[in-house]
């Protein structure tokens, strides 16, 4: 088992308004996802060529692992950083051994019809939720790769999941801001919330558009926030701008928005709470890549990090300070977020 | 001001003449010149012996031939989306189109169409008219010119409807052809808008205000007769017969079945509609699936329309074939232009017009043939270049209609295709 990783310099402080690129990577295709293993020796991206890459932090030395048929966008971890699971656009659940040399999955699951977008792994490591286009949230086992749960009730596609850091429930958001929360015993429904801003019917485009891109829940697990876009007026082109919708995780009401200032054109695809309880978003669009991020009593940003190229995914690494983000150029950035050293 | 095609346009006369007849009013025009060799007439009796029909789904601001007919999975500007085979061995399709893949053997694909523009309304234009867009010169709409080569002397409606989902409208599209073909708008919602005589307004009382009307228009056009008063009264004789049949208009008519199987969404209703007026002989019927224009999450956007697309328009050819009218009905699947094989830093594709696909169903076809390639990025047509000239020579070559043939307006002759454009023989049955 590997142990998480720590601070490089036990002596770093997390300083968001200090965030710098530390490093960059190139791969030779749009990237698309990124994600840290819990081990920290790895970062994996996924790119628009199909393939999955498991960069070593190290030394940036870049693996291809191919099993997929068409992007996939969603990584996941066993809890000892062994294992990746990996699904995709093309339906599939795929197993992939950390510590082989080979490039192929140890396991296929053909677990959805269409997308599959999101993927969570349990606090405990034990089950695999999967969101699918097919309006099915699936829970399989880890190990074995057993389907164990079907959670059926959106009415449109399923964009993102959440499982609780107590394990005992699993989030899934869609594309008409619900949110559905189900206990994780037998995964029956408890109830649903509603991020209504992060949704718009474009009548003149005839189009529903926005979603509950992310989610996060806060470090005292009394808020989820969510995100995605709002002020979608041309939805066609890309107009529209980051926000989060911050519930109350036991009633659902919204407590408060949080907006990105001068960012005309983007999208949230990723939140997370830093350890301090900022909350660190990722936007990319027509206005570029960013970093923003908000402290709890503001609506708007308190610091932006303009990044190089536009962003379509984000990650946090265990150690707190290391934010990984994967762009449309093909390069993966990892940006510190301490005082430059 | 008076139109140029006003009062010796002979597509104009042929029009008055039409309409006037059937008011009973013959005597009006008989002291006009004879009416000169007109090719049209003829071209219309060939089809008269059974009558071809166009019906036409225009997938509004460009669809992608990447997520549509002609995918290329596994490469950089693939996309997502994989490709499924069809009906027709060895012809695949993206797997956003399942429905309509189980009908390749009732279709043909073209894959190369090449308009040269990347421009909504110019290519749009290229596209339905067959022409280039020209400062000097206007071309009919596709629907005015079928209308008026598929004519019949007994038409009762409108040769040319677009069915939207909104209200209804009269367009400016039949160039020199005159008003008549010129396109009418209808809507699906609870049939035709409109439609019903006013309430106190009984039939007698409306028959006697139409008699008085005409009576005083005979008068009036004895001295001042122009184009201008001619559409005007035409489309007075135009809304009395579309409230005649306005149960036609109503897809509420249909069984609930068959509007499950079209779909409950706008381009269900419109496609039920469209298949309702071929069905009832109107010569071209055109639908729009709003809408494509996907610069940001064209992926996504894609799904969503070609969900509704799919079903409609297979419940549509599956419908039209259980009929018998697939035979003599040809149905294009067109859209402006397609979108750029690379994707942009949106997941959006952009304006492509150099390299894109149509597809066609139904009659005077190759049936299962997909005609021109693009090379594996999609960047480069590699194989049998055709644009808009040649779709047009191809669409007039399947109902029957001579392309090269040419229309006397006014003493004018003008061809009724681009004669640059050549048909594409190798799809013709």
């Amino acid at each position: 088992m590997n142990e998480g990783r720590q601070p490089e310099d036990e002596s770093a402080k997390l300083d968001f308004k200090s965030v710098h690129i530390d490093k960059e990577w190139k791969h030779n295709a749009p990237l698309i996802g990124c994600r840290f293993d819990p081990s920290g020796r790895f970062v994996f991206s996924t790119s628009m060529d199909q393939n999955l890459q498991r960069w070593n932090l190290e030394d940036g030395q870049k693996v291809a692992l191919s099993g997929h048929e068409s992007w996939l966008r969603a990584i996941g971890f066993s809890k000892d950083g062994n294992r990746a699971f990996t699904a995709g656009y093309d339906g599939r659940l795929c197993f992939w051994d950390n510590e082989s040399q080979s490039t192929e999955p140890l396991k296929t699951i053909d677990a959805h019809h269409g997308w599959v977008r999101w993927l969570s792994v349990s606090p405990d490591g034990k089950l695999i939720a999967t969101a699918g286009n097919d309006l099915v949230v699936r829970i399989w086992n880890s190990n074995s790769g057993d389907l164990l749960h079907e959670l059926k009730g959106h009415q449109k596609h399923i964009y993102s999941l959440f499982f609780h850091p107590a394990g005992n429930f699993l989030a899934s958001g869609d594309l008409e801001g619900k949110i559905h929360i189900w206990e994780t015993n037998q995964f029956g429904k408890t109830r649903t919330l509603e991020a209504k801003a992060l949704h718009t019917y474009h009548t003149g485009q005839k189009v529903d558009y926005g979603g509950v891109r992310c989610m996060d829940l806060s470090k005292d697990g009394t808020e989820l926030a969510c995100g995605g876009l709002h002020k979608g007026t041309n939805p066609f082109a890309g107009v529209q701008e980051p926000l989060v919708v911050v519930l109350n995780w036991q009633t659902g009401d919204e407590i408060r928005t949080h907006e990105a200032t001068q960012i005309s054109h983007g999208i949230l695809w990723r939140l997370h709470y830093l350890q301090d309880g900022t909350l660190m978003g990722a936007s990319g669009g027509g206005t570029g890549g960013f970093l923003v991020f908000w402290g709890k009593e503001e609506k708007t940003d308190v610091h932006k990090f303009k990044l190089p190229n536009t962003v379509l995914d984000m990650d946090y690494a265990p150690d707190s300070l290391t934010v990984a983000a994967a762009h449309h150029d093909g390069r993966l950035t990892l940006s510190r977020l301490t005082e430059k050293a | 001001m008076k139109a140029k095609y006003a009062c010796q346009s002979l597509s104009h006369t042929i029009a008055r003449r039409d309409f006037l007849g059937a008011l009973g009013a013959a005597g009006a025009i008989a002291g006009m010149n004879s009416i000169p060799a007109f090719q049209s007439q003829l071209l219309a009796a060939q089809v008269a012996a059974k009558k071809k029909r166009v019906l036409t789904v225009f997938l509004s601001g460009g669809a992608s031939q990447l997520e549509t007919w002609d995918p290329k999975p596994g490469t950089l500007n693939g996309g997502p989306f994989r490709a499924i085979p069809t009906s027709v061995p060895g012809v695949h399709i993206s797997e956003l189109l399942p429905l309509s893949a189980q009908h390749m053997h009732r279709m043909a694909l073209i894959r190369s169409v090449n308009t040269a523009e990347s421009d909504h309304g110019r290519s749009r234009y290229r596209i339905e008219r067959g022409h280039k867009k020209s400062p000097t010169a206007d071309y009919p709409h596709l629907g005015a010119l079928v209308a008026k080569t598929t004519e019949l002397d007994k038409s009762t409606l409108p040769g040319h409807i677009h069915v939207s989902s909104g209200s209804g409208s009269r367009g400016s599209n039949a160039a020199y052809l005159g008003p008549k073909y010129s396109s009418i708008t209808v809507g699906t919602s609870g049939g035709l808008r409109n439609s019903q005589l006013p309430g106190g307004m009984t039939a007698t009382l409306n028959d006697a205000r139409q008699s008085f009307r005409r009576m005083a228009n005979e008068q009036f056009l004895q001295r001042r007769r122009t184009a201008e008063t001619d559409a005007y009264l035409q489309s007075f004789e135009q809304a009395e017969q579309l409230m005649q049949e306005r149960d036609l208009f109503d897809v509420s008519k249909e069984p609930s079945k068959l509007l499950e199987e079209y779909g409950d969404h706008d381009l269900g209703k419109q496609c039920l509609l469209a298949r309702r007026l071929v069905e009832h002989g109107i010569s071209y019927v055109q639908v729009s699936h709003s809408n494509y224009d996907t610069h940001a999450e064209n992926f996504n956007f894609h799904i969503e329309q070609l969900g509704e697309f799919d079903q409609a328009f297979s419940a549509l050819i599956t419908d039209l074939d259980r009929r018998g009218l697939l035979d003599s009905t040809l149905v294009l699947v067109l859209t402006e232009f397609g979108r750029t094989p690379k994707i942009n830093n949106r997941y959006g594709r952009d304006h492509w017009g150099r390299g894109f696909s149509i597809a066609m169903a139904g009659c005077g076809l190759q049936h299962g043939g997909v005609i021109g390639a693009m090379s594996d990025d999609g960047m480069q047509i590699k194989d049998r270049e055709v644009n808009q000239a040649d779709l047009f020579h191809t669409y007039l070559e399947a109902l029957g209609i001579d392309p090269t043939a040419e229309f006397d307006i006014g003493g004018r002759m003008i061809p009724i295709a681009d004669p640059t454009g050549q048909a594409i023989e190798e799809l013709l049955a």
